[in-house]
Order: C-alpha cells, then sequence, then structure tokens
C-alpha cells in the first residue's frame, strides 16, 4: 500500500489476546468506500471492532482516521473512545434501557456538549430519515429487533462520526426483517460520506453491501476483493465454501495441474507453478455413462450426497476429486441419481479458472 | 398424587408448601404480636414524647443516617474497585470486607475498640495528637454502626457492578461520554436499583445495630444511647418504656420497607 | 398421607421439649443458678466446689446484671436460685411470688476502680465531676449502678458520665483497658482484677451492699436448688467467698 488514504482509514492491526489468538490485519478503506470484512467465528472480527472504537489498544501497528492517528503503540500514542469519531452500531444493538429512544439518538451528542434541545432535534430529525420517529417516547424493550436497529443505526449516524463501523447489523434479525433492513443499510451506507466498515458473516449481505471484501481467517487477511472476485476466484476453502465454489490447490505445467490424486487439464498452457484452480458446481456436468465428447476432464466417481435447494440441486462427488456439481431436479430423476449411485463427470478445460497461488 | 385438573383451575401449590409457609410466616408474625399485646395502649402517647424515647429516637436516626451516608461515600468506590479492578490479594480484601457479616457484632466493637480506643494501636497516637477520643461519643457510634452495616452496601454494589454488561459503557464510549459521563449516565443508572436495594439494607442494619455500639460507643442517653440500647436498657426497668422504643423502632423498619418495596424491592 | 408424617414428628417433637431433668428424690441432676454479674469469680468457685462435693450434680451459671436476672425469672426462665446483689430486685420476686425466704449471704462494699497505675491521677470522688476524665457507672437498674448514684449523692458530687454499662463486668473490662479513667465497682472486682486499681471510698459515703440468695420456687429441682443454697451458707461456701473479698455475715 502506498502512503495512507488522507480522508479514510488507515489500519493495521495487530493484536495479541490471551489463549493465543493473535491478530494481524491490514485494512485501507476510501472515504465513501463499504468494506465487508468476512469471516467465520473466532476470525477476529470483534476484535477488529474493539481495536478501532478504541476499546482495546493494539498492540503493533498504527491506526490513522481521517489524517488522524488514533493508536501508535510505537509512539506512545492512544486516542481514547470517546476523543474517536467512530461510529458503532452493535450487533444486537446495546441501546440504553433506561433511556427512551429519542434520549438513546441524542446521548452522543449531548456528552459532547451540545445543548439538550438541540441534541433532540437532531435525534428527532434521524429517526424521521429512518422511520422510526413515531417509537420516539418508548423504551427499547418494547421495540422489535428491526425497529431497535434502526434506532442503533439513528445514534451511529446522528454524531457525524469519521468512520462507520457496522458490527453484524443483520444477524440477530430474521430473514424478512433482514431482507428489509438490508435495503435500508444500503441507502443510509451511500449517504454516509466517510469510510464504512461492515462486519458480517454472510457473503451475500457482504456482496450486496459492501465496495470491496476483506476475508479474515484466524486473524489474517486471506483475501481482499471485490465481490466477483472473492465468489469466482476464492483463495481459501472458507472462501471456496463460502461462494459454493471448488477449489483445487495443485501444481501446473503444460497446461495440467497436478493434485495429490488427480490431474486436471487446463486451457492456459504457460501457467507453471503452485496454483488454485476453481470450478464452478455449474460447469460439472454428470453422466450415467462414460461420455464422448470435448470435455478434456472426465472420470468415474461416486455421489456422496444430495441437497435440494429449491430448483437446483447440489451434488457431492468423492473420489478421486471431491466436488461439487449443480444440476437441476429434472436431471438428478433422468439420471436416477441418489446418495451411492455410481456416475460420470465432466469438465471442460476451458471452464477451470486458474490463478498462481 | 395426581389427580385430574380442569384446564381452567389455577395450580395451587401442594399443601405440604403451604404448611411449612405458614409456619414460616408464623416466625415473622408471632413476636410482632407478643409486642402488641403488652403494648400498653394508653399509656403510649405520653411514653412517646419522654425524653427517653425523644433522645434514642435522634440518635438512631442520626447514627444510622450518617453510617449509611459514609458507607455510600467509601463503600461505592470501594465496591468498584473490588469488581473491576484486578490487583493482588483482592480475595482478601474481599473477605476482610465481609468479615462484619461474619463475625457477632460485639467483638466487631471490642476490635474496634482496641484500635480506635483511648490506648488503641491508632486511637492512642490520635489522642495524643489530637486530643480526640472516639468511643462514647456519637463518633463512635457512627463509625461502630458504619463497620457493622458498610458490607452489605459494598456487597450489593459490587455484584451489581459484576453483572453489567460491559458493553453498554462500551458502547457510551465509543458515543462519546469521558469516564466520569459514563459513570453518571450509564453506569449508575443502570445499577440504580441494586443500589438503592444496598443503601436500603444498610441503613436498615444501621437502625438495628446493638453489640458493636455498647462495646466501642458505649451507652449514655442524650449521647450514644440508639433506640436498641434504650430498650436493652429499659428492659429491665420500665417495660412500658422499652415496648414503645421497640413499637418505634418496629413501625420505622416496616413503613420504609413497605413503602419502598413497590420502587426498588425487585431487586432484592 | 405427607400430612400425617409431619403432625406426627411435630407430636414427637413437643414431647421432647417437655420438662427437662427428672426431679427426682435427692441432691442430682443439674441446675442453673442466675448470679449477679460481680459474683462471676466467687460463684464459679463456689459451684466447682458443690459440684466436688456432689458428684453427679452440674451447675450452671447464668451470670448477667441483678435487674436482667430478675426480669428473666419475671419472664419464666427455668431457674433454680438467684443470687443478687441487692434486696430490691429480690424484694421484687418474692412480691411476685416467684421465691420465698430468701437469706442474707455475703455483702459488700464499692470503691472507686482506676486502670492500674491510676494515669489520670484520679483521688476521690469528687474527680467523678471533672468534665475531662472519661468516667463510667452501671446503669441505674443494676445494683452497682443504683449504689454508685447513691454514694455520689450522699457525697454531693454530680457525676459528668459518659457511659452506662449493662453490668458491673463490663465496665471494670473498659477501666481495666484505660477506656475509662474511674468508675464506681466492688472491693471484690478490684481484688479480682489485677489491671484494676481501687480507691477507697469514705465510709460515711459508701454503702453496704448485702448479696440475698434463695431457690425460685417453679425449680425443676428443689432438693438439689435447696441444697446449693444450704452450701453457699456454709463454712465451706463462706469461706470460699472471703477469698474472694466478700464480707461474710
Amino acid at each position: 500500500m502506498e502512503g495512507p488514504v488522507t480522508a479514510g482509514l488507515d489500519a493495521r492491526l495487530m493484536v495479541t489476546r490471551s489463549g493465543g489468538f493473535v491478530l494481524d490485519a491490514h485494512l485501507a478503506i476510501a472515504p465513501g468506500m463499504t468494506v465487508a470484512l468476512l469471516g467465520p467465528n473466532g476470525a477476529g472480527k470483534s476484535t477488529v471492532v474493539s481495536a478501532l472504537a478504541g476499546l482495546i489498544p493494539i498492540d503493533d501497528g498504527v491506526i490513522v482516521l481521517g489524517g488522524v492517528t488514533l493508536d501508535d503503540p510505537g509512539r506512545a500514542v492512544f486516542v481514547p473512545p470517546e476523543e474517536r469519531r467512530v461510529g458503532v452500531v452493535f450487533q444486537d444493538y446495546v441501546l440504553f434501557p433506561h433511556m427512551t429512544i429519542v434520549e438513546n439518538v441524542a446521548f452522543g451528542l449531548r456528552s459532547r456538549g451540545v445543548e439538550r434541545a438541540v441534541a433532540l432535534a437532531a435525534a428527532v430529525e434521524w429517526l424521521n430519515r429512518l422511520s422510526v420517529a413515531d417509537l420516539a417516547a418508548r423504551r427499547p424493550d418494547d421495540l422489535s429487533g428491526g425497529q431497535a436497529q434502526r434506532v442503533a443505526l439513528a445514534r451511529a449516524l446522528v454524531i457525524e462520526p469519521d468512520l462507520l463501523l457496522l458490527d453484524e447489523p443483520l444477524s440477530a434479525l430474521d430473514v424478512t426483517t433482514r431482507v428489509d433492513l438490508r435495503r435500508t443499510l444500503s441507502d443510509h451506507l451511500e449517504g454516509f460520506p466517510g469510510p464504512r466498515l461492515l462486519i458480517t458473516h454472510d457473503p451475500t449481505e457482504a456482496s450486496l453491501l459492501a465496495d470491496e471484501i476483506y476475508i479474515l481467517e484466524d486473524g489474517a487477511v486471506t483475501q481482499v476483493g471485490g465481490p466477483d472476485d472473492i465468489r469466482l476466484r476464492p483463495r481459501t476453502r472458507y472462501i471456496a465454501d463460502l461462494a459454493g465454489s471448488n477449489l483445487v490447490v495443485g501444481s501446473a505445467s503444460e497446461g495440467v495441474i497436478t493434485t495429490s490424486d488427480h490431474v486436471l487439464h487446463i486451457a492456459d498452457l504457460h501457467i507453471a507453478g503452485d496454483v488454485l484452480a476453481t470450478i464452478h458446481p455449474r460447469a460439472v456436468a454428470l453422466h450415467r455413462h462414460e461420455p464422448e465428447g470435448s470435455p478434456r476432464n472426465t472420470w468415474e466417481t461416486t455421489v456422496i450426497r444430495v441437497e435440494y435447494h429449491g430448483d437446483r440441486v447440489r451434488l457431492q462427488t468423492g473420489d478421486p476429486l471431491p466436488l461439487t456439481a449443480e444440476i437441476t431436479p429434472g436431471a438428478v430423476d433422468a439420471l436416477e441419481l441418489s446418495e451411492g449411485s455410481a456416475v460420470w463427470l465432466s469438465i471442460k478445460a476451458t471452464e477451470v479458472a486458474v490463478d498462481p497461488a | 398424587m395426581t389427580a385430574v385438573r380442569s384446564t381452567r383451575t389455577v395450580r395451587r401449590p401442594p399443601a405440604v408448601l403451604l404448611i411449612l409457609a405458614a409456619l414460616g410466616m408464623a416466625v415473622f408474625l408471632i413476636p410482632l404480636v407478643g409486642l402488641l399485646a403488652r403494648t400498653p395502649w394508653r399509656d403510649l402517647p405520653a411514653l412517646l414524647v419522654g425524653d427517653i424515647v425523644t433522645d434514642a429516637l435522634r440518635l438512631s436516626l442520626v447514627a444510622s443516617l450518617g453510617a449509611t451516608g459514609i458507607s455510600a461515600v467509601v463503600g461505592i468506590p470501594l465496591a468498584f474497585v473490588l469488581a473491576r479492578v484486578e490487583f493482588p490479594g483482592r480475595a482478601v480484601v474481599r473477605g476482610l470486607v465481609l468479615l462484619p457479616l461474619v463475625i457477632p457484632p460485639v467483638v466487631g466493637g471490642a476490635a474496634l475498640l482496641f484500635a480506635l480506643g483511648r490506648r488503641g494501636v491508632i486511637g492512642e497516637p490520635l489522642h495524643e495528637a489530637t486530643g480526640l477520643v472516639l468511643p462514647f461519643s456519637m463518633w463512635g457510634v457512627i463509625i461502630a454502626t458504619t463497620f457493622i452495616a458498610m458490607p452489605f452496601l459494598v456487597i450489593t454494589v459490587e455484584g451489581a457492578l459484576r453483572n453489567l454488561d460491559p458493553r453498554y459503557e462500551g458502547a457510551a464510549s465509543t458515543l462519546g461520554a469521558g469516564p466520569w459521563t459514563v459513570l453518571r449516565r450509564v453506569t449508575f443508572p443502570m445499577i440504580g436499583p441494586s443500589l438503592a436495594a444496598g443503601l436500603l439494607l444498610t441503613w436498615a442494619r444501621a437502625l438495628g445495630e446493638f453489640g458493636a455500639t455498647i462495646t466501642f460507643a458505649g451507652n449514655l442517653q442524650g449521647r450514644t444511647q440508639t433506640l436498641p440500647l434504650a430498650v436493652f436498657v429499659a428492659l429491665e426497668s420500665d417495660r412500658d418504656t422499652a415496648v414503645a422504643l421497640s413499637l418505634i423502632l418496629v413501625a420505622i423498619s416496616l413503613t420504609v420497607l413497605v413503602v419502598l418495596r413497590e420502587r426498588w424491592w425487585k431487586v432484592l | 398421607m405427607t400430612v400425617r408424617l409431619i403432625v406426627g414428628v411435630l407430636a414427637v417433637l413437643a414431647a421432647a421439649c417437655g420438662p427437662a431433668q427428672g426431679a427426682g428424690e435427692g441432691v442430682e441432676g443439674r441446675i442453673v443458678v442466675s448470679a449477679a454479674a460481680s459474683l462471676t469469680d466467687a460463684f464459679a468457685a463456689v459451684a466447682v466446689a458443690f459440684e466436688e462435693a456432689h458428684p453427679g450434680v452440674s451447675v450452671a451459671l447464668n451470670i448477667a446484671g441483678s435487674s436482667l436476672l430478675r426480669e428473666q425469672i419475671r419472664e419464666g426462665a427455668p431457674v433454680d436460685v438467684f443470687a443478687s446483689a441487692n434486696t430490691a430486685n429480690m424484694d421484687q420476686l418474692v412480691a411476685s411470688g416467684d421465691v420465698v425466704a430468701p437469706e442474707i449471704f455475703a455483702s459488700n462494699l464499692l470503691a472507686i476502680g482506676v486502670p492500674a497505675g491510676n494515669s489520670a491521677g484520679v483521688d476521690g470522688l469528687d474527680d467523678f465531676a471533672d468534665e475531662a476524665l472519661l468516667i463510667g457507672l452501671c446503669t441505674r437498674d443494676v445494683p452497682c449502678g443504683e449504689f454508685g448514684r447513691l454514694i455520689l449523692a450522699r457525697a454531693g458530687v454530680v457525676p459528668a458520665l459518659d457511659t452506662d454499662e449493662p453490668d458491673v463486668r463490663a465496665l471494670l473490662t473498659k477501666i481495666e483497658a484505660g477506656e475509662l479513667d474511674a468508675g464506681i465497682v466492688y472491693v471484690t472486682d478490684v481484688a479480682s482484677s489485677a489491671g484494676v486499681d481501687g480507691i477507697p471510698i469514705d465510709p460515711k459515703d459508701n454503702i453496704v451492699a448485702e448479696y440475698p440468695i434463695a431457690r425460685l420456687t417453679g425449680s425443676a429441682n428443689p432438693e438439689t436448688g435447696d441444697a446449693f443454697v444450704a452450701f453457699v451458707l456454709s463454712a465451706g461456701g463462706q469461706e470460699i467467698l472471703g477469698r474472694f473479698g466478700f464480707v461474710v455475715p
């Protein structure tokens, strides 16, 4: 990375937690850009949130936001959370139960010395923007999940922060509310001028809301890219599983990838060395008998599992190279496929996407 | 013991439970009934304005409120430190704080005497330097009462702080609230009910304090003779006054506990 | 069925809580002796001697201020013998029929008690009016407190009191600890405590405290109770009392 992004976020985070977990990640978010931090549980996502918010100090690295250094252990600089301008929307809202909704939203402004009347007016305005103004006098206990999350968003936005941090904002909601709120979130994220970081474990959410996705696994960033990159060219098993794609790791040479058990023919004759190969499940064709035709990769295998997903069926195949294939239910019936069935599969060499590892 | 119940009847607890509960209630009601039965109702108004009674009442109120106030001022910060700060020997300190709850109050009074009496470890140099004598004075009563009652406050507040989800204070910080603002607008209001219950318990214990007071502060009408001490002395000489004093104690305590029940009892 | 079980248990418990010891023939079993605080050490020795003379008998001593002991008896405490530090408390029990025919078994004089060494330099009853000194008496209903006030009145001194202790032993403890500069206690207390020095009181102001003893009419073990009273009045008992500083008739 060349220099810090001036009005955005540039954070090199190194944190060691008790139990031996180490977070070592570099995030750069330009203003007006939404980055999603995607990763499994235990990857360190909440540590990232706490460190950026200032709730925990980093052990090494630098956090710079809008040109201001927030945390630099090397130079003994640490800005406490109340002086950072980071707006956080928490996973289960964390609305103050002893205050009304409007008091909750006005809290940030009042803490910064804004007069009560002015703060309340600003709070009401934001509640309006999020269509929950009629809840102003209620208490957090009275609200549904969706309503509470809107209030939490208003509370974070009203202070006009330099960085917006959303920690799994939709995870606690049911499916319908989630879809509804995702739209609201999308609109308000668009409207927010600064950098925005969205923490999530849902790849769809990440794809729909973010401009760029960082994958965090076990404390380290394993891939950075746009939603399509992540989906089509996953660099780790986890990401591939997320995307529902097939990932093969091997060594390429003269149009052939050699893995421990098998050989794959690919279109690229020049690539050599360690590679990652992606095969989309839809590119895997299944046959009852050994097929004739152009596909260079064909082999016999067994069906291990059959999963119905609406109008698509995903089948797991076994040795010599386990893959996921996606076909229609009609095809499943026509081929009389079930668990344990013997089946032939074929993949065109041109359907194998290859990248250096 | 299965019986077919119509779905519309409310399930009553089993008979055994009710009998035992009634016995439990009797434990509290019987002494009260005994007291009311001995009350000289005709003479009561005159007794209540006698100066033994008014002196004792005044001293009890001053001592119990004073002890509660001191407990709040130093006890709440102590509770904070015990709940939030890790330091070597924390378990020992917590044990010491709980000690007055466990040892007989008279033993507590004796210990105070050895420490703060005129010939006490700290009391002697204090007396030589300032001429201050703590026993046999109102301050002695307040000290003895505080010693016995403060643990209630510390334990209640410490428990409440431990149970408080730290994310609320974290959220408040990220919104821009400095440490004092967080304490004032988030922490304290959220432990409010427990804090109130703790203060109430502390005050109630302070009001009834006897053993440490008589051992450390002595017993002198108008200066150190609180309601419990006055009852003890009056029992041997003037039974009617003893009953009047007891009634006052019971009446004050019951009124406060019942009236505040709705608002703050939930937590106790 | 469970209810019947509980009722049964309660009945057994009630039966077991009936009258404690059998009131047998002869001197045996257990007696409870309520004795004034100033008799603490003396009666401890008397009890031991009595138990030695009558093997199998046990004496339980209940020590407190005489007025508290009187109240306990009035309220029905299961006591067999009462030894009081003044006649007033005993007379009340005669009037209420709880005792018959008390007898004086010893008398005691009062003295000014000061911490060993007398650091405050107390030399007489006049010092009791000194505000700067820490002065203690017993509560006015306890014999020691009643007598102390009478003595001060006779000497024409208005005391600057700092505390009324519930019984003479509590007062003695505080004097011994140096927490009080002076108090009025019995000469026997001064004799029994190494940490307390005594200053004699002018005989014209002093009071002779007469100690009566009696067996209670409601005693569960009257024979043994009578035997104890007889022992206290006997040469053996009187010798023990004399050793502790009591004046024996």
